[in-house]
């Protein structure tokens, strides 16, 4: 494998795309979190949500902040390495990228002031709209930029310029709405909410082990817990729907996927599989025979394609493709495991009690940034060797950039984002372990202090009832 | 009547980076000017004038990066491998000043603290210097062989855009002293008059230099002004000379303003910035004339580069309708943090 300039962008592309992808991940499901702990308080008024809020809007700042500062590399990176694919696809997606900085870029960002600053100007209900803009506006953001990545997996509804060769749109509905968007939006959104959802659990978690437990503690534990008891059954459904689009428009990374070797009408599931020097490459256990459960919609006689029906020059990498899959399904057991468990226990009254569960639930709180990796490592690398699937090859949308220069930048960027991203989960975890009861409740001169402030972080600044009515 | 979807863009592109411009301008500027910071309160302070709107002032560059690739996906395939390492050092700079709007202030220690204060300043200026010099490098063109990017690594490295670079971190620096005469008051407020009139300084200074420099470079830029080597073509220059004598005049007069003791009858906090923008507009204006209507300078129009007029139209329907919310919503949020910021006031008390 020869380190050029094709190799490293791809390398640098996929370094900063997973670096971005942990933060929105994050951050779509704790706007939801935050906008119900808001919501929640409003409506009960009971103070344990607006602490959660005060508590967790903090870790939201650091992380949105994140979101952000790799997003930005993302609106330029298409230009600086992948100018050939930007010039061909730009009239197709470049209008989706628009809309996603039109409808919620804006949005989030803006109300992101409101929400982070503006708790002693602004009245309760106007704050509340503001949280649920940022809430709202990460929400469409998922929905134009997994719009604009599903139509590079599925496309359609366009058509290529005879004359320059780029490709301009027939059917905007069809482009937006391509037949892999809506079963992989729904299992993007899922996949934030279940991410966050395994934190805050975690988080709470941690809290019980070092005997921090109080009121926001047990309901961020409940609602935790119960979220990842309802949804993971959900996101195992919408998992397997993309999965079922995939076969039907992508067969050689579902071959890839399953680790079928020859094309059969009935195939088994591959649990592991190791290379060996045989004609499909390796071996493995397979459970024989589950395929027309798994895929109960097949047509009658359909035959179901190993990797042998694809030559080598149109098949994905299936080893990081088949592992990464496993890696992800393995991560969303772990959590709907950890969700019913933690339901069961909330149900015995024993989710406050120190135990094995919270002892699972600490290194659980990764799963979901796993997950969400490695899932998208099954839908790129899977779409490989192309970018637009079936159009347009890797190879033939990278930049005429010289190989140090890409060198440079991959060099850079992982410099850059290990320094970050060190300091960043140090300072989140700082925040997220502490608990809520370490410090005395507001004295009057903390009055004023807003949520996310910096010296409440470091001294956490638990307001009291008292302190918001004297601020409204 | 068809409309000229690419001239549109252009026009919207231009608007948005003039927005970039004037509002993450005066954030960088007071990221730099926080190295003048004699203490952690007064750094503090002049921060919290811009937390709660930095975010949405940088997302205005996100419609310069996406925009560019949306409407004009050729200049966009083309400009971004031209300034590679450029662009690179802008968003390397970018990222480190993000994060460090929150990283300083939940840094414990003293070393990591003031390692986060100085990527606050220090991005700050490197975004700032990376942006002029990429300026400079579209004013200076662009090498361009069959619609791709034809030029070498470090193209965009020569005297002249170093000297852009440096002119638009002054012209930040700028914007964000006068940010802080109308957000502080007290010392700080005095001592932001005293930046600001030392940064217009630099800044007249700059536009001089930039002024001459850009017309000595391309025959074209001088033929638009009316130079050439033999003789100067005033039926071209007249109807343009406004341009820079606004510019000259704004300068006097934020100069006038600034150099005033501060009174009952000195100019308003808020005039300052206003001419300051006045200033960026009318060298902005000044660029516009020397480059339209290439997008790719001097290699392709707006009219090459367009995008497919379908893509056109429909971002358009989408930019009419959200583009007055945006700008509705946005006038909004900071009238709602409009005002001085006084020390141990809202988020960092």
């Amino acid at each position: 494998m020869e380190f050029d300039a094709l190799l490293l962008s791809r390398l640098q592309f996929a370094f900063v795309v997973a670096f971005h992808i942990l933060f929105p991940a994050f951050t779509i499901g704790l706007a939801a979190f935050l906008a119900v702990c808001e919501g929640l308080w409003l409506r009960t008024g009971k103070d344990v949500f607006r602490r959660l809020y005060l508590h967790w809007v903090k870790i939201f700042a650091l992380a949105f902040a994140m979101g952000v500062v790799s997003g930005v590399v993302m609106s330029y990176q298409f230009g600086t390495n992948w100018s050939v694919f930007s010039e061909i696809t730009g009239s197709v997606i470049g209008p989706l990228l628009g809309y996603e900085v039109l409808t919620a870029f804006f949005l989030e960002a803006t109300f992101l002031g409101v929400m982070l600053f503006g708790w002693n100007k602004v009245g309760r209900k106007l704050h509340f709209v503001a949280t649920c803009a940022v809430a709202v506006g990460t929400t469409i953001s998922a929905f134009w930029i997994l719009s604009a990545n599903s139509w590079m997996q599925t496309p359609a509804g366009f058509e290529i310029d005879p004359e320059t060769g780029n490709y301009f749109a027939v059917d905007w509905m069809q482009v937006i709405f391509n037949p892999s968007f809506p079963s992989r939006l729904v299992h993007m959104l899922l996949a934030a909410y279940t991410t966050t959802a395994a934190v805050v659990l975690a988080a709470g978690a941690w809290q019980v082990l070092k005997g921090r437990t109080t009121e926001p503690t047990r309901w961020q534990m409940r609602m935790a817990a119960g979220t990842l008891a309802l949804v993971m059954p959900a996101q195992i459904l919408a998992g397997h729907w993309s999965g079922e689009i995939a076969h039907e428009y992508q067969p050689a990374k579902i071959a890839s996927v399953e680790g079928w070797c020859t094309s059969a009408p009935v195939q088994g599931t591959v649990l592991v599989a190791w290379p060996d020097g045989s004609a499909c490459g390796h071996s493995g256990i397979t459970v024989p025979g589950t395929s027309p459960y798994l895929f109960p919609n097949l047509e009658e006689g359909e035959i179901l394609h190993g990797i042998d029906a694809y030559p080598a020059s149109e098949r994905p990498p299936m080893w990081i493709v088949f592992w990464a899959f496993r890696i992800m399904v393995a991560c969303g057991l772990g959590m709907l495991a950890m969700g019913v468990w933690g339901s069961f226990l909330w149900w015995r009254g024993r989710l406050d009690k120190p135990g094995l569960f919270h002892l699972a639930a600490v290194p659980a709180g990764a799963f979901g940034f796993l997950a969400v990796v490695t899932g998208w490592v099954v839908a790129e690398v899977g779409r490989q060797p192309y970018t637009v699937y079936g159009v347009l090859r890797t190879v033939d949308s990278v930049s005429p950039v010289s190989t140090a220069q890409v060198a440079t930048s991959l060099l850079v960027f992982m410099i850059v984002y290990a320094i970050i991203f060190t300091a960043g989960v140090v300072y989140m975890a700082r925040i997220a372990t502490r608990g809520f009861d370490d410090q005395p409740p507001g004295a009057p001169d903390e009055k004023r202090r807003a949520p996310g402030s910096p010296l409440g972080a470091v001294a956490e600044p638990a307001e009291t009832p008292e302190d918001i009515v004297a601020a409204q | 009547m068809a409309l000229d979807y690419p001239l549109i863009w252009a026009f919207i592109l231009a608007i948005g980076v003039m927005m970039y411009v004037l509002l993450d301008g005066f954030d960088l500027g007071v990221g730099m000017l926080t190295t003048q910071a004699r203490s952690d309160e007064e750094r503090n302070m002049m921060t919290s004038t811009i937390e709660p709107v930095w975010d949405g002032n940088e997302t205005w560059l996100i419609i310069g990066g996406g925009g560019l690739f949306a409407a004009f996906p050729t200049a966009y395939a083309i400009v971004m491998p031209a300034f590679y390492l450029p662009v690179l050092l802008m968003l390397a700079a970018l990222i480190f000043r993000g994060v460090a709007f929150e990283f300083r202030h939940k840094a414990v220690r003293p070393l990591t603290k003031r390692f986060w204060n100085s990527a606050f300043a220090g991005g700050s200026f490197a975004a700032a210097f990376s942006q002029g010099i990429m300026l400079g490098g579209m004013v200076q063109g662009i090498a361009v062989e069959d619609g791709a990017y034809a030029g070498g690594a470090l193209d965009w490295l020569t005297p002249f855009t170093l000297l852009t670079g440096v002119s638009v971190a002054v012209g930040y620096i700028l914007l964000g002293a006068c940010w802080l005469v109308l957000k502080t008051e007290g010392e700080m407020f005095v001592r932001a008059r005293r930046w600001a009139l030392m940064a217009l300084a630099g800044v007249s200074f700059c536009f001089f230099a930039v002024s001459l420099a850009t017309l000595s470079l391309d025959s074209s830029i001088g033929d638009r002004w009316g130079f050439s080597m033999q003789h100067i073509d005033f039926a071209t220059l007249l109807p343009l000379l406004p341009v820079p004598f606004l510019g000259l005049v704004l300068c006097i007069w934020l100069a006038r303003d600034l150099w005033m003791v501060p009174g009952p009858n000195s100019a308003p906090d808020w005039r300052p910035f206003l001419l300051a923008a006045g200033i960026f507009l009318t060298g902005y204006f000044g660029i516009g004339i020397s480059l339209y209507p290439y997008i790719v300078p001097f290699e392709l129009t707006v009219w090459d580069a367009a995008a497919h007029e379908s893509a056109l139209g429909l971002m358009l329907v989408g930019a009419v309708i959200m583009l007055p919310i945006i700008l509705i919503y946005t006038a909004y949020v900071y009238s709602l943090f409009w005002g001085k910021v006084k020390p141990g006031d809202g988020y960092h008390a």
